[in-house]
């Protein structure tokens, strides 16, 4: 899931200073779970808005907004809301943002929330960062911590000076990664694991912007692109 | 003339090294004063590099500019602000200003430091620091590629023997000691005791081991270190010591406690690395009192 929060509300009312009438977008996915995206949400941020004198001319949430076709089919369904409001305002993650700013070139998009991390979920409303989606998963050595992420440093062959009594020196009682890391090995009896050093990362694994394909949509798509190269042979001849 | 850290560490001797926090901004007349003051009584000085991710002047300049006055620099380098790229230009670039020493560290979170909204870059750690030390000692980069002319650094590590937990720290001393690393400094010991116990482990391999010493001035400063600096303990004695010698006697007493644990050691590890942070200008007198001079 991704983790975020809306902004405080004084980075909002600034960042809306121009804008009198606005149309709200949540996110019924990882927004909503995050209460800050479902319809409590949209519907306390209209009341903060109306306050400051801004008329919401209306709202969606859809299933999820960063899913591009989706969020267009809602969105039509909402054209005069639409059309009335001089920008939108997006309570999800950035991807949720840019789905409708890609939708409505011609309109601001405002993003009210601040998308934070790729999160575990704890329990119900407390989360943690465990993975960066670095592009090359190598935890099966390391009793399947990931040190990129619980690491404040990202390193790769053990703790460093900062950690004191198992913690990290950032604080927020972060434990070390390569202690927890360390003692579930021990446990697995594979402490082994640790002798030999980790070349660097290979951060070539993860260029933004990444692109990505299924397996089954790429086998269309290459079968697609074989038959119009064997159409074009055929024609060629 | 002193031996070089590498020539001293080769011919057995107890070798000694200070150490040289560059300011910030540009007025250097206080730290080159410092510097001066050691010669003659240290085989070599470290230069940190932006010490605690406060943003001062480079490591490397400063190396060169004491090397220039006779001193051996022990070139600091950490993966804190600069990636794999970075790091072998600023290696192959200590080489020609003829840095011999280099000592590979993580760096501290920016996080602690004055510009604590920087990208940390932790590219390399110490460990694949000492690795790409190895492999342009060598004659080639990271990459694998072959380089016209290679380094002959004399690299070096850190540990810390006071830990908690130790056991996944001795693990990276051991990786760093197959990395390459040819000699230890420790950060800030106090307990001799403690010390020989990590002495018993660290022998175990073929590097040299330097007892880093941070000297006390007050029983506020052992307090905080205790209680904010991961991996240093001041025991309880020591502290009481320092209160009680009061504000006059407080750096006599700092000196006190450093040469007795010197004394106390000196047979058992290859050299102390000595961190007068601020009053650097003290180094002879330890060293004299130490009886090392």
């Amino acid at each position: 899931m991704i983790v975020q929060e809306t902004k405080p509300i004084e980075t909002i009312k600034e960042m809306l200073k121009d804008v009198k009438k606005i149309f709200l977008v949540g996110c019924g996915d990882c927004a909503t779970v995050c209460e800050a995206g479902g319809s409590d949400d949209l519907k306390r941020l209209q009341e903060a808005l109306k306050a400051e004198g801004i008329e919401v001319t209306g709202m969606v949430i859809p299933d999820t907004s960063c899913h591009i076709p989706d969020v267009k089919s809602q969105l039509k369904k909402h054209a005069a809301e639409l059309e009335a409001a001089e920008g939108i305002g997006v309570m999800s993650c950035g991807a949720g943002v840019q789905t409708v700013g890609t939708l409505y070139e011609e309109k601001p998009v405002y993003p009210i929330n601040n998308a934070l991390f790729l999160g575990n979920t704890e329990r119900f409303g407390q989360h943690v960062e465990y993975c960066s989606a670095c592009g090359e998963c190598r935890i099966d050595k390391l009793g399947a911590i990931c040190p990129i992420t619980r690491c404040y440093k990202g390193i790769l062959n053990g703790p460093c000076g900062g950690v004191s009594d198992g913690m990290c020196e950032i604080g927020n009682d972060t434990p070390c990664a390569w202690v927890l890391a360390y003692e579930r090995l021990e446990k697995q009896g594979r402490l082994d694991n640790l002798k030999d050093a980790s070349p660097p990362k290979r951060w070539s694994a993860h260029l933004k912007p990444m692109r990505h394909l299924n397996p089954t949509l790429k086998k269309k798509m290459e079968e697609k692109e074989a038959k119009r190269k064997a159409k074009e042979a055929k024609k060629g001849k | 003339m002193k031996k070089t850290v590498r020539e001293a560490f080769e011919a057995g001797e107890f070798v000694i090294t200070g150490e040289c926090g560059p300011p910030k901004g540009t007025e250097i007349e206080e730290m080159l004063h410092h510097a001066e003051g050691m010669l003659g009584y240290v085989n070599g000085i470290n230069v940190t590099d932006n010490q605690s991710s406060v943003m001062r002047i480079g490591s490397l300049p400063v190396c060169r500019l004491l090397k220039e006055m006779g001193h051996d620099p022990v070139f600091q380098i950490t993966g804190r602000d600069r990636n794999r790229l970075a790091i072998q230009s600023d290696l192959l670039g200590a080489e020609i200003l003829g840095i011999n020493n280099v000592l590979c560290l993580t760096g501290d979170g920016v996080q602690a430091g004055d510009h604590k909204d920087a990208k940390p870059v932790f590219d390399l750690e110490s460990v694949q620091i000492l690795q790409t030390v190895e492999a342009l000692n060598g004659g080639h980069d990271l990459a694998g590629n072959e380089m016209k002319g290679s380094t002959s650094l004399f690299p070096g590590a850190v540990v810390t023997p006071e830990s908690k937990p130790i056991e996944p720290q001795l693990m990276k001393f051991e990786k760093k000691v197959k990395a390459g690393a040819k000699f230890f400094q420790t950060q800030a010991v106090y307990d001799a005791e403690n010390f020989k116990d990590f002495m018993k482990f660290a022998r175990r391999y073929d590097v040299k081991i330097m007892a880093g010493l941070v000297l006390l001035t007050s029983a506020g400063m052992a307090n905080y270190m205790n209680k904010f600096v991961p991996g240093v303990m001041v025991p309880q004695n020591l502290i009481d010591r320092m209160k009680e010698a009061g504000k006059e006697k407080a750096i006599d007493t700092g000196i006190d406690i450093m040469c007795e644990f010197i004394n106390e050691t000196k047979d058992i590890c290859d050299g102390v690395h000595i961190m007068a942070i601020g009053k650097e200008e003290l180094v002879p007198e330890i060293v004299k009192r130490a009886g090392l001079a």
